[in-house]
Formats: C-alpha cells, structure tokens, sequence
C-alpha cells in the first residue's frame, strides 16, 4: 500500500512545482575535486530541491566561464581569479558560494634540478597553464620578480617528467599526487604551495550570471543546499563518493585510479576546512575579493577592479 | 583404555611426534629444493619466451618508427609544399597497416604567422583512409605528442591517451619527431610528425599470449600505467605505483621502479600485480615501454604443491598406520603390565588367586609374568609355612606360659615359712624374664628349730632350664629331709645331677640352715653370686665371701664344705640371682654388685617386705625401657633372735 501511495503523492506534488532543469559546468574533467556535485546527484539531493540537475566537465579548450558566459550552462565552477577577470571584461558574474577558500595550487621541481628557494627559479623554464588557470602562478612570478621563461603546459605531467621544463604548475591534491604516481619519491621533488608566498586565492567558488540570480534566487539557493548535502555526504562516506566519481570516469575515458582520487578527495576535504557549526562558510568575503582584485591590478593582469565588483559575492 | 602417562600413550607420542617431525622436514626439504630449482629453469625459460614476445611488440614500434622517420627524412630532403604532405602521408599510411593515423603538425614560424595553425591527418575509418584539415578544438601546439618532441628536440612515444571520436573510443599511442625545414642552410623546425597506433592491437595480441593458465603479460608504459592487463579495468587507470600503494609497501615502488628503468629482471613473490607473483621483466626497444610477463604462484607450485600435497597424504596415512602399529605393541606390553600391577595390588591384600596374564610371547614382559608366577608360589608356600611356624609357635608359647606357671607354683609361698615362729622372718620374691628361667629359691624346715633356705641359677634359658630346676629343687628338698648339712645336701645332690648329666647343665645354689634358736647359720655357697650381710646398729652391708666352691652338675664327686657364722639379733642376709646385678640399662651398664650395695647402704629399710620392693623398685627403674633379659629372684632372711615378738603371718608376697 505504501509503495503504492508514495509515488502517487511525489507524482502529485511534481504536478504542482515542476523541477527546475539546471546545466552546471565543472572547472575540469570529472574528478574528486567535484565529488559533492556528483553525490548531490547520485543521492537525489538535487532531486529533492526541485532541480534537475545536469553536470557538464570542462570541454577541452574552453572554460566553465566561457560556457557561462556565453549562456550555454547556468552554473559554473571557477576559480575566483578568473571571476574577477572576467567581471574586469564585463561579464555579469556572481558567486553564489565560494567552496575553496585557500588556494592549492604548487609550483613543482626536482631536487637535483637545484631549485631549492623560489628565487631559483630565475631564468628556468618554468611550466604554466594555459588561460585563467596560470593567473595564480602568473601573479606569483611578478610578485616576486621572477624572469623566467614561460612554456606552456599542457594537462599532462609529461613535459616536466621528459625534462621539458624545470618547473611545473600543478595542484597539490592532482599533479603533485600523479607525479609520484609516475616515480619520483616525495624526497625527489621540491614544492611551493603558492599560499605560502602570498598568492593565497580562493579558488572553487560557483558561479551564475547576474540574470539567472534575479530570476532563479530561490533555485540556485536550493542548488548551493543541495551541493552542500552532497559534499557533507562525501565526507561521511568518503569510499562511497569515491565510487560515484570512478564511475563518472570511466564512462567519460578518464583515466584514473582509486589510489590518486582518495588523495584527491582527502586534499579537497583540507583545503574545504572544517564546517563551524552551522556548516562551511561558503560565502564570499569582500575583503578576498577586494585583495585579489587589487593583487590582479597591481600586477598589470587586469586593466582596472571593476566598480562593481562586490557584485560577485552574494547577499 | 591407555591412560595418557601410560607408556603405551607416551611411547606413542613421542614416537608420532618423531615420525611427524622427520616426516614435515623431508617434505619441506623436498617442497623447497622443487621450488628452488622450478624458479631457476623459470628465469631461464622466461627470459626465451618473453623474448619472442618483446620482438613482436618491438617489430611493430620498430616499423612504425621506420616508416615515420622515412617519411620525415622524405619531407626534409625535398622541397615539397604544405599541400604535397599529405598525399605522402596517405602512401605511408596505406604501406603501414600498423599506423592508424599519420598527423603532420606546423610550426606557426614555418606558416607564417604566429597564429596560423596547419595540421594535415590521414587516418583509418571504416576500412577507409580520409583527410582531415581541421585543427582540433585544442592547440596542437601545446599537446604532447607536438610539445614534448619539439621541446626536447628529439622522437618521443607518448604517453598512451584515450581519443574520443564521435561513438568511437580508441586507446592511442603516438610516435612523433621534430621535422626539420628542407633547406640544408635553415635549420629551424618545419614541424612536428606524428604516427598514431591504436593499442587495442597490442592488447589483444598480449591477451593471446599464455603463461601457464592464469598468467599473463603487463605492457606497461614509460610513466608505469598499465597499457595490456587481463583485468581491462586496470588499462590506463592503473599504474605501477598506484598499485603499489594499495599495498603499502615500499619495497613495491622500489619494484615499480625498477620494472620501468630500462633494463631486464626477474621479481620474486610480489603481489604487485593483484595475484603473488614471479614476475620478469625486459624493455622494448625502441621505445620506453617494459613488457612484464607474470607468473602468478600458486598455479607455478601447483604442480610441485599437489605432489608435496600427495605426498604429505601417504606420509600421514603412513603416520597414521605407525601410529596404530605402536598403540598396538605398547598395548601389548602395558596391558599385561596393568594386569600385572592389579594382581600385585590384590596380592598384596592376600588374594592369591588372583589371575596372570597369559604368556603369549617369550619377550621380556613373558618372562615378567612368568618370575611373577613363581614369585606368587613361592609366596603362597612362605605364607602357608609361616602360618603352620607361627601356629606351632604360639601353641609352643602357650605351652612355655603354662610351664612357667607350673614352674612358679612349685615356689613356696607361705611367709613366714614356719607358721608361730617369731625368731626370724624371710621373705622372697622372683620376677621371670618374658622366657622361662631357671632362678628358683626354696625353704623348708629340717626339724623344728632349724630352717633349710636356699636360692638357686640353672645355666641356659628355657623348657630344659625349667626342668633342670625342678629337678633340681626336688633333689635338694628330698635330700635335705635326712641330712643334717648343707654341705652333704649339696655333695649328694651334685652326686645325683652330674650322674647322668647328658645335657651339660649345671646349676649355682646358695644353701644355707638357720637354727632359730641360736641364729647360727651354716652355708654353701656353689658358684652363686655372694649374698649380703645386712648388719645393726650402723654397720655397712657386706659381701659375705667363702671359699667358692663348684657348681652343681659339672663335676661327679665333688665334696661341698661348710661355712658357719652366727647372727645377731636384727641381722639380715640378701639372696640374689645374677638377674640383679646383671640387669642392664639403655647404656648397656650392669645394675651391678657395687650399686646394690650402696642401695642397700642409703636406704635402710624397716622391714623384708619393703627391702625387697625397694630393691625390685630400683633396679627396675635402673633398667627402664630395657627389657628384662634374666628372671629377677631376691630372697632376704632376718633373724630376731629369742624371745622377739611374733610378727603377724603374712600372705604371699611372691610377685611374678
């Protein structure tokens, strides 16, 4: 009887508020880095919302914010520097929660490369991403001075592995992980957490167009709820997320082991923090934007802060 | 049921154990020399036959490197335009079955312009070779295959990369080489040449390959991803570090390292694979691949583990049988023995007729039973004696007890001795030995003033000392009633005893007449121990010596003399047997002759009846725990003299 009830009441009230189909755009291909996106999904909590919620990765080439902007996707995730350039180009943005407040990104080399301080850098080649994603390395090379030359990075750790390069850009919970996954041991390599040289950008944050908030405020509340079930979920049963993720992989070709992504998901779940009491602050603060919009334009990398950059973080 | 400390248990036991021991170190022995030198002929035959395979592989990336060098060194040597490119890629496509697709990547320097992009591709579809002109969504320009050659300025292999074209998904690996502008004068970059190969070829010609049942071969790229595996779940996920990892051992990444450094080995026992494994190794050249060929280990020992196994099954069987065998001859040995040890115990509570375990075998435990046997008879016929001995015994006693009371009911007992004669008083007392003795006293009177008294020893102990007394007493007491004279008593007597004297014995008599008239007393003393004389008023007791004179018995002819002396009034005269001065003590010292005479002189009595229970009390308390070897006879006589008060009759004193 009760089988028979339920779906009739959840068919009933599906009649009444139609869920609200959303396209949301990861930074990357399917990864741990997105766990809670995919078990807010799995577990229906999107469901539950009233959204009906499809996750797209990042093509390649093209970013989550390009698709944003160009009104493809209603959500994105990106990286608050690439946010605040692309607010600084005009685009209608705002954060609607800012999951990553601390920034993972490393510079990488080798020990016997001889690079033991930043400054040693001077004059090597040095691997860098290509797009928005070499903002934080970038900022960090003029901070500091660094003449060194440029190569660009592809998504692979190869280029540093054959020697191509002295450095290479990488994110501690990702590249930094396949690298010893290829061979070299911990002790063989040198990293630079770029937070501990003062290029500390928040980075994971979502993000919609100023429109989809005007008129879908009460869905993309619902949205960044439910996302927040999911990662509280994959933290509670890490090897049940990290199943959910090996699944997504394999059917989209990536390749990937369960090793790397509980690493994966162990640095996310540091560089998330720990929820204070009423869960993670997923806000954006203005005094964060404030700083990496000022850094940005300071270091020549974006013209001016746009005037109404505290449009990105929402009420 | 054997008891576990019975022997048969332990015997058992200890030689199972034995047998077990001796048994498990043959085996493993036995287990790991076939081990060992499985391993060794292993190592040689894996490096023969992995070499076969490393050549296929080989042949294949050798050609395709041949065919893509050939085409660049063709583009380089001639001065042919961007459009010319691709026709000779589609001839050496078509020359190579091997290549799936052939792309010809330019440098922006080379076109022109910074931006401009040109990148030709022929490549296989559907049985088909087509041309594509479009530059994919991502910059060539910055994607390994192109970046890693042009950086490094020399051929690469890339990592293996999944390529996503519409529904179809293809595992692709590519050649590439930096190709140089054609002019010997410039020698700037014109391009990047690429040569893909689909490695689902390889997959599946690596799946052909058997080792054994289960094993398998591991193409494993220059980072350590798993290119070929049984388990298609591992291709491209896995890699040799991560699966390294899942073990948590150190000593495995050492292993990954090694496996992916360029030369050739064999692992033993690593579980790196997912199965525990001996694992070879070698480098394809040509490439920076290694080909790792795994023998999983329970089905390499299957056959070795199933004889060891076999083996180990007719050994316990046999174990089994020994062990049966050794119950059954320790049950042979021990349950006699038990049988044996039952009858011991109902034996020893008089059960003769206990049963023997059959005499089976003429071994040790036969001849045990049989000794037993004879030891039971022989028992049987000692007890029977002893019962027919002790029974004589005790009637022989009875009779001895009875012949002593006889013998002590011959002793007068009346005292005084002559009723109404108050002139004298003698008292007597003899304690027997627990044997029969020959210590006897007497008295009578000769006439009606004078009193005949006497004390006697028979030599020897026993039925003829008792009867060598009474005859001896009868003689005395018939010969005294028509003599006058001690002296002739005892001549007469001695006389009639040394006769017909067969037996040797002999007799010491002190004899002596008291006339109560005068208290003149006449004595022979034949070689008795001297009596004492207790004198009045102060005087000391003193032996009273005559000339010693023979005992009675030895010597046919012998005349006894007399000896005379008188007593005073108050005067007394101690008789004793040796059964006093001989008495011994827990020292083994006499009571002695010296002692008796300071008893007599310390402790003066009042009366005959208490001198002699004082003398009795002491030598007996002398003797104490000893026990009393020799009859105790002490005889004491008092005379008064005339006209003394009549004492009051007494009753018999004699104590036995």
């Amino acid at each position: 009887m009760l089988l028979f009830i339920v779906p009739q009441t959840r068919a009933g009230s599906d009649a009444v508020v139609p869920p609200t189909p959303l396209l949301l755009m990861l930074a990357w291909q399917p990864q741990a880095q997105f766990a809670g996106y995919y078990v807010a999904l799995e577990h229906g909590f999107y469901h539950e919302a009233g959204i009906e919620l499809t996750i797209l990765s990042a093509d390649r080439g093209r970013s989550a914010l390009a698709a944003l902007r160009a009104g493809e996707v209603d959500l994105a995730v990106a990286w608050l520097a690439a946010a605040i350039k692309a607010r600084a180009d005009g685009a209608p943005l705002v954060n609607v929660a800012q999951l990553l407040p601390r920034s993972s990104v490393v510079l990488i080399t080798r020990v016997s490369s001889g690079v033991h301080r930043l400054s040693d850098l001077g004059g090597r080649r040095v691997g860098m991403w290509m797009g928005d994603a070499a903002l934080p390395v970038e900022a960090l090379l003029r901070e500091q001075n660094l003449e060194v030359e440029r190569v660009p990075q592809s998504t692979t750790i190869n280029l540093f592995l054959r020697g191509g390069v002295e450095a290479m850009s990488g994110m501690l919970y990702n590249e930094y992980h396949l690298l010893i996954d290829a061979g070299p041991e911990p002790e063989e390599v040198m990293v630079f957490p770029l937070a501990e040289h003062g290029i500390d950008f928040p980075e994971d944050g979502l993000y919609v167009l100023e429109q989809t908030q005007r008129e879908k405020s009460a869905v993309i509340a619902a949205f960044v709820a439910a996302t927040r079930r999911g990662w509280e979920q994959a933290f509670a049963d890490p090897e049940g997320a990290l199943d959910l993720v090996l699944r997504r992989q394999r059917a989209e070709y990536v390749p990937a082991n369960r090793t790397h992504q509980r690493w994966m998901l162990e640095q996310i779940r540091a560089a998330m923090g720990e929820p204070g009491e009423n869960g993670w602050d997923w806000r954006l603060h203005r005094e964060d934007v404030e700083r990496v919009g000022d850094l940005l334009q300071r270091l020549d990398m974006i013209d001016a802060v746009p005037s109404d950059i505290e449009r990105l973080g929402a009420e | 049921m054997a008891r576990f400390s019975g022997i048969g248990a332990r015997l058992a036991l200890y030689v199972t154990l034995c047998v077990a021991i001796i048994l498990g170190a043959s085996l493993g022995l036995y287990q790991y020399q076939a081990r060992e030198l499985l391993l060794q002929r292993l190592q040689e035959n894996a490096q023969s036959r992995s070499l076969a395979l490393v050549q296929r592989v080989e042949r294949v990336l050798i050609t395709v490197r041949r065919a893509i060098e050939t085409l660049a060194g063709t583009l380089e040597s001639a001065s042919l335009s961007q459009d010319d490119v691709p026709g000779l890629m589609r001839h050496t496509l078509e020359m190579n079955p091997e290549i799936f697709g052939i792309a010809m990547g330019f440098e922006p320097s080379a076109l022109g312009h910074p931006d401009r992009r040109h990148v030709p591709y022929v490549f296989r579809r559907d049985g088909r070779i087509e041309l594509s002109l479009e530059p994919g969504a991502q910059d060539y320009l910055f994607e390994d295959w192109y970046q890693i050659p042009r950086e490094l300025g020399l051929p690469e292999w890339s990592e293996p990369y999944y390529e996503l074209d519409d529904d179809n998904v293809q595992l692709i690996a590519t050649f590439s080489l930096p190709v140089m502008q054609p002019k010997s004068d410039d020698q700037r970059l014109r391009g990047i040449l690429a040569a893909d190969i689909a490695l689902d070829w390889f997959t599946c010609e690596l799946a052909e390959f058997k080792v054994l049942q289960h094993g398998f071969a591991v193409l494993i790229s220059r980072n350590g991803a798993v290119l070929s595996h049984p388990d298609t779940d591992c291709i491209m996920n896995e890699n040799l570090f991560s699966l390294a990892a899942a073990w948590s051992d150190s000593a495995l990444r050492e292993q990954a390292r090694t496996m992916i450094g360029g030369g050739e080995g064999f692992i033993q026992n690593t579980p790196l694979f997912g199965v525990m494994a001996h694992v070879y190794f070698a480098p394809i050249a040509g490439s920076d691949w290694t080909l790792a060929i795994v023998f999983p280990e329970n089905e390499l020992f299957r056959d070795i583990n199933r004889l060891t196994l076999n083996a180990a099954i007719v050994g316990s069987l046999g174990l089994g049988l020994s062990l049966l065998v050794v119950l059954s001859i320790a049950g042979s040995i021990s349950r006699p023995l038990r049988v044996l040890a039952d009858s011991t115990e109902r034996i020893a509570k008089s059960d003769f007729d206990a049963p023997l375990p059959e005499v089976q075998r003429g071994d040790e435990v036969g001849q045990l039973t049989e000794s037993f046997a004879a030891m039971r008879t022989a028992l049987r016929q000692h007890i029977e004696w002893l019962r027919t001995t002790t029974a004589a015994k005790e009637r022989i006693e009875s009779e001895l007890a009875i012949a002593r009371d006889i013998q002590m009911s011959i002793l007068p007992k009346l005292f005084p001795p002559i009723p109404n004669r108050d002139e004298f008083d003698l008292r007597a007392l003899i304690v027997p030995a627990r044997e029969v003795g020959g210590d006897f006293y007497d008295f009578f009177p000769l006439d009606k003033d004078r009193l005949c008294f006497l004390i006697a020893d028979v030599s020897g102990k026993g039925v003829p000392a008792a009867l060598f007394m009474a005859v001896t007493k009868t003689l005395i007491k018939s010969t005294a009633r028509d003599r006058q004279d001690p002296a002739e008593i005892l001549t007469q007597v001695n006389a009639e005893l040394a006769a017909d004297n067969a037996s040797n014995m002999f007799v010491t008599v002190f004899c002596g007449v008291l006339d109560a008239r005068t208290g003149a007393l006449e004595y022979v003393n034949a070689g008795h121990n001297p009596p004492v004389l207790i004198g009045t008023g102060g005087q000391s007791p003193r032996w009273l010596k005559g000339t010693p004179q023979l005992l009675l018995g030895i010597m046919e002819g012998v005349v006894y003399r007399s000896a005379s002396l008188r007593l005073a009034p108050g005067e007394r005269l101690l008789l004793y047997t040796d059964g006093v001065t001989e008495a011994m003590n827990g020292q083994d010292e006499f009571y002695s002759e010296v002692r008796l005479l300071d008893t007599l002189e310390s402790e003066p009595q009042p009366d005959l009846v208490s001198l002699l229970a004082m003398l009795l009390e002491r030598v007996q308390s002398f003797a104490g725990e000893t026990p009393q070897s020799d009859d105790i006879t002490l005889l004491a006589i008092e005379y008064r003299g005339q006209g003394q008060r009549p004492i009051a009759p007494s009753s018999a004193s004699v104590e036995f």
